[in-house]
């Protein structure tokens, strides 16, 4: 008789739908290469966050100590300047954190915004807007990047600035057609007779709808804008020594190829490991919240 | 189509106002880049009314287009060559390296991405998905370090850096250009393996390749038509992709010294030569723009249903 309840029980209890979240982890957690890049992106932001702290000065030079290779003394080698390697790529990370993550969370707040009321509203308003989002997607990303970095000048901040106008129109393009789309839906059509604002429903109702495509753009534009970064700082046009960045110590690396190749080598596979974490995390959001995609 | 020709006229024109506008607010003063740092100040307010530099910047503005138009886009403040004429000379760099980046991108990129989809479960298709993501992670400056590191220092079978033109010596030209194109060419052809990888497998599932498979058409006509119908994909991606390829023949050109557009644009940002660097600019924002126009044009022909519709947008 008791068995005969608990399998009742259990029946019922299965019957239950999980809630979306956790019907999201567990599809997510059955793909080995989406957990391999979360693990990196988990592991690139501790590294970023306890990396500087737990390190020596990374701008500590030592004269006596140049272009010396790996060793226990220093696991990632001396740069031309006698500064540990392993430290400056430590605070390179950091800076490349701080430039993926607050360049796409500014493109996402600005692209959202005004994605979700052009798409929302229509008319002349969308008309403008996405006139002058066609002339920013006129200009290929890194030129328009490279000519923002300059009127800017040289500085983190301005590099951040550059790269999230940058993304700002492709951010604006995700949020209109999700807004266009959503609206027209059962839900929405109910707030408004409940005399919902016009706010309230941008913001309450579309938004977190279209919440699995803005995460899964935030996952493909903090590469881009960690690679964007490096890139700038390589061309002289972003970060600024004694700062540390992963472009700038490939910028130093290029004089010491033949010299001393792993000046080149781990930066650029700390950019490489880095991007591939947040590409691997991207594509198995992609198929996690957005079945559409699914390949 | 008409319509999408009008709206790239139209973004061209406001394109045209933001490279004016942006080389304005460069930080410096042209007038004083012109004369020199220690120049009297007669002398740059000479130069000032010589360029028209005086007068309201909507005036400035259109002077420039119309002169652009005529294919005057000024002269070179570092060397007092017109800037149409460097514009010229760097063009076909840029151009080639492109073709050649375009090349290896199609080839590598499409024959993975079929291989991939057809043999779906294979080693060759985790292979491929493997190259794909590597591809888009990867920077160029970085891999182009590496190849010049193991082609050029390691084996030393290829120049590191440095250019020679084609009309001069083909054979050298050519052994100059292949580890650039490489470079360029792996992200390009990581995006098309998995974009083509993508489409094909979507057609391959498709009802009318289902019907043809039932009624026992073989494997190999099978791929054939839906590699047709996937080709519409692989053209939007190739127009899609000439912004990154823009950019990244900017690294590329800067890593192995080769005197290019990219490397232009670059020069001229750090030597504020503004003339230099708007002609380029507006030269480079030009041909993306008829190249997406090129695309979406393509695109409609290769896929009667946007005929239908009416246009590619």
């Amino acid at each position: 008789m008791s068995q005969k309840l608990i399998t009742a029980k259990r029946k019922t209890v299965s019957s239950i739908p999980r809630p979306r979240w956790q019907r999201v982890v567990r599809r997510f957690a059955r793909r080995p290469m989406a957990v391999t890049g979360l693990i990196l992106v988990v592991g690139f932001v501790l590294f970023a966050l306890l990396g500087p702290i737990l390190l020596s000065d990374p701008n500590q030079q030592d004269f006596a100590a140049i272009l010396q290779t790996p060793s226990l003394a220093h696991l990632l080698g001396t740069d031309d300047l006698g500064r540990d390697v392993f430290a400056r790529i430590a605070n390179g990370a950091r800076v490349s954190l701080m430039a993926g993550v607050m360049s796409t969370a500014l493109a996402l707040i600005i692209g959202i915004t005004i994605g979700l009321i052009t798409g929302f509203y229509r008319g002349w308003v969308d008309v403008i807007v996405m006139r002058i989002v066609d002339v920013m997607l006129a200009f290929p990303f890194l030129i328009f990047a490279v000519g923002l970095a300059a009127i800017l000048g040289a500085s983190l901040t301005n590099v951040i600035i550059a790269l999230a106008v940058s993304q700002v129109p492709e951010v604006i393009r995700i949020a209109r057609g999700e807004a266009m789309a959503i609206r027209e839906q059962e839900f929405v059509s109910g707030a408004v007779a409940d005399g919902a604002r016009d706010g309230t429903i941008m913001f309450r109702y579309i938004a977190p709808n279209a919440m699995g495509a803005f995460i899964v753009q935030a996952t493909v534009a903090i590469p881009a804008a960690i690679i964007g970064e490096a890139t700038l700082s390589f061309l002289g046009l972003g970060v600024q020594p004694p700062m540390s960045s992963w472009g700038i110590m490939l910028t130093s690396a290029q004089q010491y190829l033949a010299q001393a190749p792993y000046l080149a080598l781990f930066p650029g596979i700390a950019i490489a490991l880095t991007a591939l974490g947040f590409n691997l995390l991207g594509d198995g959001l992609r198929d996690v919240l957005d079945p559409k995609e699914t390949r | 189509m008409l319509q999408r020709v009008i709206t790239s006229i139209v973004t061209l024109f406001l394109a045209s106002i933001v490279v004016f506008v942006g080389v304005r607010l460069l930080p410096g003063d042209p007038a004083l880049v012109l004369a020199g740092e220690t120049a009297d100040p007669a002398v740059v307010a000479a130069i000032r009314e010589q360029f028209g530099l005086n007068q309201p910047i909507w005036i400035q503005y259109f002077n420039y287009v119309g002169q652009a138009l005529q294919g005057n886009f000024g002269v070179s403040t570092r060397d007092r060559i017109p800037v149409a004429e460097i514009l010229l000379q760097r063009l076909p760099i840029t151009l080639e390296l492109a073709g050649l980046a375009i090349l290896v991108g199609v080839l590598i990129g499409l024959t993975a991405g079929i291989v991939s989809a057809v043999k779906r479960g294979s080693f060759a298709d985790y292979a491929a998905n493997a190259f794909g993501l590597i591809g888009l992670s990867v920077p160029h400056f970085w891999l182009g370090m590496l190849a010049i590191l193991f082609f050029a220092i390691n084996l030393q079978v290829l120049p590191a850096s440095g250019y020679v033109a084609f009309t001069e010596d083909p054979g050298e030209n050519l052994r100059r250009m292949i580890l650039p194109a490489l470079v360029l060419g792996t992200g390009l052809s990581a995006v098309l393996m998995r974009q083509t990888r993508a489409a094909l497998l979507g057609q391959l599932s498709a009802d009318y390749v289902r019907t043809a498979r039932s009624k026992g058409v073989s494997r190999s006509r099978e791929v054939k038509h839906a590699l047709r119908n996937s080709l519409t994909t692989v053209v939007t991606v190739l127009g899609l992709q000439l912004g990154a390829l823009i950019g990244g023949a900017i690294i590329t050109e800067q890593i192995f010294v080769i005197p290019g557009f990219g490397k232009l644009i670059i020069d001229a940002v750090s030597a504020r030569n503004y003339p230099v660097l708007q002609g380029a600019v507006l030269v480079a924002v030009t041909g993306y723009v008829l190249v997406n126009l090129a695309v979406d044009i393509a695109y409609a022909y290769l896929n009667p249903r946007m005929r239908l519709a009416g246009g590619a947008r």
